[in-house]
């Protein structure tokens, strides 16, 4: 097993299983990239079946009820299924080689983290096809919930149930991964900001995500099992839902919106060929804002009835979280000021998001005065809010990072013009958007409804609004195009065509499957900027070359997650029929089998000689 | 350090568990691991606290428990956790045999203690009618509960799995950390009966 296979000319078959198969979190990302890649054209394509139907008033383009459906599985599918994945998608991409590390600590959980969410995102959309799928929104409150007929809950429950896991084994990997597996020299307080994100937000991953998990058994029970903790009538109380969801949903948006904070970090410290400005504080405002992230889950529920104290606190709670936020818009500006700018797609993308990012900032200390929130909520000025933080901030930092990372990932550039016009076009389309919906919102226009009527003021703004999310689309549609067209081009491009600062660009582009042939001894932040502006072309190894160790790939990942798919499926329909049981029984057979084979049967890995290296280094 | 080096080491460190960078990697996610179950718990315990007065017309915690029971069910749980400790210890010093009794009469007690659980289930179910179905306290109280009796019968056949596995070929640098991260698990299970104990039993017949 210590030949070297990364030159080798595979057929499509053998591509196919090593994809199934593998453990390496270069390809695992890739796979993340595809897959969240997907699921963000679906919820796109939900997003633009809602704005066709608001595009005119009392349209019946959709029935109520699917509209309902779409509401929610486009809220879901965005969050849970897109953005989610993508993150980890650079997250795996691109934190082992900011470290310096061979691999990550798990890779075997990290492939299996992919498959479950894979098969919870499928698992949550095969509802579409049986009969209906979620229509209780995406925060899915009780009662509207446990009540809704049919199976479309049940999926939402199974489907994120399982993803979930996944996800929170990610977590897990990355904080492990950060602390144990460092290259030398790489202290905490030279790792770079994408890292550090990418650190904070598995912590909130690993303390947000159980709430959830919770959440979901709760509602399961109730709705599989006939418990009874969100039916009043038997003495339950739905408002434990909602503090559950929001106990993870709030630190949700932060796990989203950190590692986004992070890749914007990288660009333009790279494209104003400056360090960083303030490094050191905005590590501090990161970890801030993730530890005030956790205290402010009620901002969510002030119309609740909570009462004034409880109000209070949590809208104070809300706000201080501004002020890092704010640390880091400054820091930002910090870093451009006074810069050699270079302005390409990606940081076109970081400049169009300090703007748009900071008023969903300011709309987010508005609801914050709880107050006025009795005003606000529900309407469509809190849509307005989380699209501009979620869109301008997540979303467009998504889009920077596949720009940025693109050449790391595939050893090619996107297309540059193309790239712009998707920019200018998604840009001006998201304002259209969303601008309008704050004013929409401050007249009264309800969330979640699926007409509205003829001469309240809101026809030319909802008009507007649906002209924008055609544009988002057509700008989508470009960059596939631009993906395409740069992958049929397959110019490569070598390993650092940004003349960027940190690890990842010191390694080919894409790095071996082993990333670094010797580990490479960091000698300060931005550590490959260093070495440049001494004269020197790469990393000063830190280790002598040897044998590498390396993790053997498995399919275990991927028949776990079959087994808890079919398994969800059984748990969905036994309600029906009891028959059903024998498919929980038969998929939770296959899922804890392939635990125990995990934990039982030796998996040593296995090791690149150092003399293949050698001679991979000669040809 | 080779395949060897891991399967059969010339000589076993004082911290077998920690010998490796799997093994340390394992160490430190597992504790994450547990961290995220405190979160998992802290939600149930929550959800309980709200929900414990709401019997419906049913059967209350007074009505239900009985202090004996849970006592010995208590007892049977810490002493189990004192005889994992043994168990490791005498991991740490390299004597498998007597690390694989420990964990045998681990595995006893926690059988001992799943056995009076069920009758516990039982007896409610039948004598008092009381079910996940009859009332939101009903529905909080068996799934707190039970989630907890579904970690015992995890960590039970978790560990009964690595002693079969393992029962011929002693200690290794490999299976350490397995043995050493399965009585970290069962440990957590035990702290969190603590609080069962204080949350729903104690406070429930106050
Ligand atoms: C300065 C920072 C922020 C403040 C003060 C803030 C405040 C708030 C408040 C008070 C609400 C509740 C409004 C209501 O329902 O009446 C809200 C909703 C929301 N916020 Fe923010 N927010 C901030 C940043 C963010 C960020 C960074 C994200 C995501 C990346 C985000 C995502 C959301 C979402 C998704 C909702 C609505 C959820 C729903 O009801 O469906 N917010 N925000
Ligand atoms: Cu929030």
């Amino acid at each position: 097993m210590s030949t070297l296979v990364a030159n080798e000319k595979k057929g499509f078959g053998s591509t196919i299983w090593d994809y199934l198969t593998t453990v390496d979190h270069k390809k695992i990302a890739i796979l993340y990239l595809i897959a969240g890649g997907f699921f963000f054209l679906l919820g796109g394509l939900e997003a633009l079946a809602i704005r066709v139907q608001l595009i005119k008033p009392m349209n019946d383009f959709v029935s109520a009820g699917f509209y309902n459906e779409l509401i929610t599985m486009h809220g879901t599918t965005m969050i849970f299924l897109a953005a989610m994945p993508l993150i980890f998608a650079f997250m795996n991409a691109v934190v082992p080689l900011q470290i310096g590390a061979r691999d990550v600590a798990f890779p075997f959980l990290n492939s299996l983290g992919f498959w479950l969410f894979l098969f919870g995102g499928i698992l949550l959309n095969v509802g579409w096809f049986t009969g209906g799928a979620a229509d209780a929104g995406w925060t899915a409150y009780t009662p509207l919930s446990t009540t809704s007929p049919g199976h479309g809950v049940d999926y939402y429950v199974l489907g994120l149930q399982i993803s979930g896991a996944g996800t929170l084994m990610g977590g897990i990997n990355f904080l492990v991964t950060i602390i144990n597996m460092r290259a030398p020299g790489m202290t905490y307080m030279r790792m770079p900001l994408f890292t550090w994100t990418a650190f904070v937000a598995s912590a909130l991953i690993l303390f947000a995500f159980p709430a959830l998990t919770v959440g979901l058994f709760l509602m399961m029970f109730d709705r599989m099992f006939d418990s009874v903790f969100f039916d009043a009538a038997m003495g339950g109380n739905s408002v434990i839902w909602q503090h559950l969801f929001w106990i993870f949903g709030h630190p949700e948006v932060y796990i989203l919106i950190l590692p986004a904070f992070g890749i914007f970090s990288e660009i333009i410290a790279t494209f104003s060929k400056k360090r960083l400005f303030g490094y050191t504080a905005m590590v501090f405002a990161t970890v801030l804002i993730g530890f005030l992230g956790f205290m402010v889950w009620a901002h969510h529920m002030f119309t609740v009835g909570m009462g004034p104290a409880a109000n209070s606190i949590f809208a104070v709670a809300t706000m201080a979280i501004a002020v890092p936020t704010g640390i880091k818009i400054f820091n930002w500006l910090f870093t451009l000021w006074g810069g050699n700018i270079q302005i390409n797609t990606a940081m076109l993308w970081a400049l169009g998001f300090i703007p748009s990012f900071t008023i969903g900032g300011m709309t987010g200390v508005m609801l914050a005065a709880a107050s006025a929130d009795y005003q606000y909520h529900d309407t469509y000025f809190v849509i307005a809010h989380f699209h501009y933080v979620i869109v301008g901030g997540v979303v467009f930092g998504l889009l920077a990072g596949t720009h940025y990372f693109w050449p790391k990932m595939f050893g090619t550039i996107l297309d540059e013009t193309l790239g712009k016009i998707t920019f200018w076009l998604f840009f001006i389309g998201f304002h259209m958007t969303f601008f309008i919906q704050h004013f929409l919102g401050l007249m009264g226009m309800p969330r979640r409804y699926w007409v509205f009527l003829e001469g309240q003021g809101l026809d030319l703004g909802n008009l507007i609004s649906s002209i924008g999310a055609f544009l988002m689309g057509i700008a989508t549609i470009i960059l596939l195009i631009n993906v395409v067209k740069t992958s049929v081009k397959n110019e490569k491009v070598g390993a650092d065509p940004w003349d960027a600062r940190t690890l990842e660009w010191a390694i080919p582009s894409p790095p071996p499957f082993y990333n670094f042939k010797q580990l490479p001894l960091v000698r300060g932040l931005d550590p490959l900027w260093i070495e440049k502006t001494e004269g020197r072309k790469g990393m000063t190894p830190a280790e002598p070359l040897g044998d590498i160790h390396m993790p053997n790939n498995s399919f275990l990942p991927f028949i776990m997650s079959v087994g808890f798919f079919i398994a969800g499926l059984g748990f969905i329909y036994q309600k029906d029929n009891l028959a059903w049981l024998s498919a929980v029984f038969i998929g939770m057979g296959i899922a804890l089998g392939c635990m125990l084979v995990r934990s039982l049967k030796d998996d040593l890995g296995y090791h690149i000689h150092k003399e293949d290296l050698q001679k991979e280094a000669k040809e | 350090m080779s395949e060897q080096d891991v399967l059969n080491p010339k000589h076993m460190p004082s911290n077998p568990e920690q010998a490796t960078l799997e093994g340390k990697n394992k160490f430190l996610g597992f504790w994450f691991f547990l961290g995220g179950e405190t979160v998992l718990f802290a939600s149930l315990f929550g959800t309980y606290l709200a929900l414990r007065d709401s019997t419906n017309g049913g059967a209350s915690s007074q009505d239900l428990f009985g202090l004996e029971l849970v006592f010995i069910m208590t007892m049977l749980l810490l002493t189990s956790s004192l005889t994992s400790v043994y168990a490791m210890y005498h991991m740490k010093n390299n004597d498998f045999k007597r690390m694989m009794i420990w964990l045998g009469i681990t595995v006893a007690l926690g059988l001992g203690f799943l056995g009076f659980e069920i009758y516990e289930f039982v007896h409610y179910i039948h004598d008092y009618e009381f079910t996940m179905r009859s009332s939101a306290f009903g529905s909080a109280f068996y799934t707190l509960v039970g989630f907890h009796g579904g970690h015992v019968v995890f960590g039970l056949s978790w560990i009964i799995a690595l002693m079969f596995r393992n029962a011929k070929r002693g200690l290794n640098l490999y299976n350490a950390p397995k043995f050493y991260i399965a009585s970290l698990y069962w440990h957590f299970i035990d702290v969190v009966w603590v609080f069962i104990f204080t949350v729903v039993y104690l406070m429930g017949v106050l």
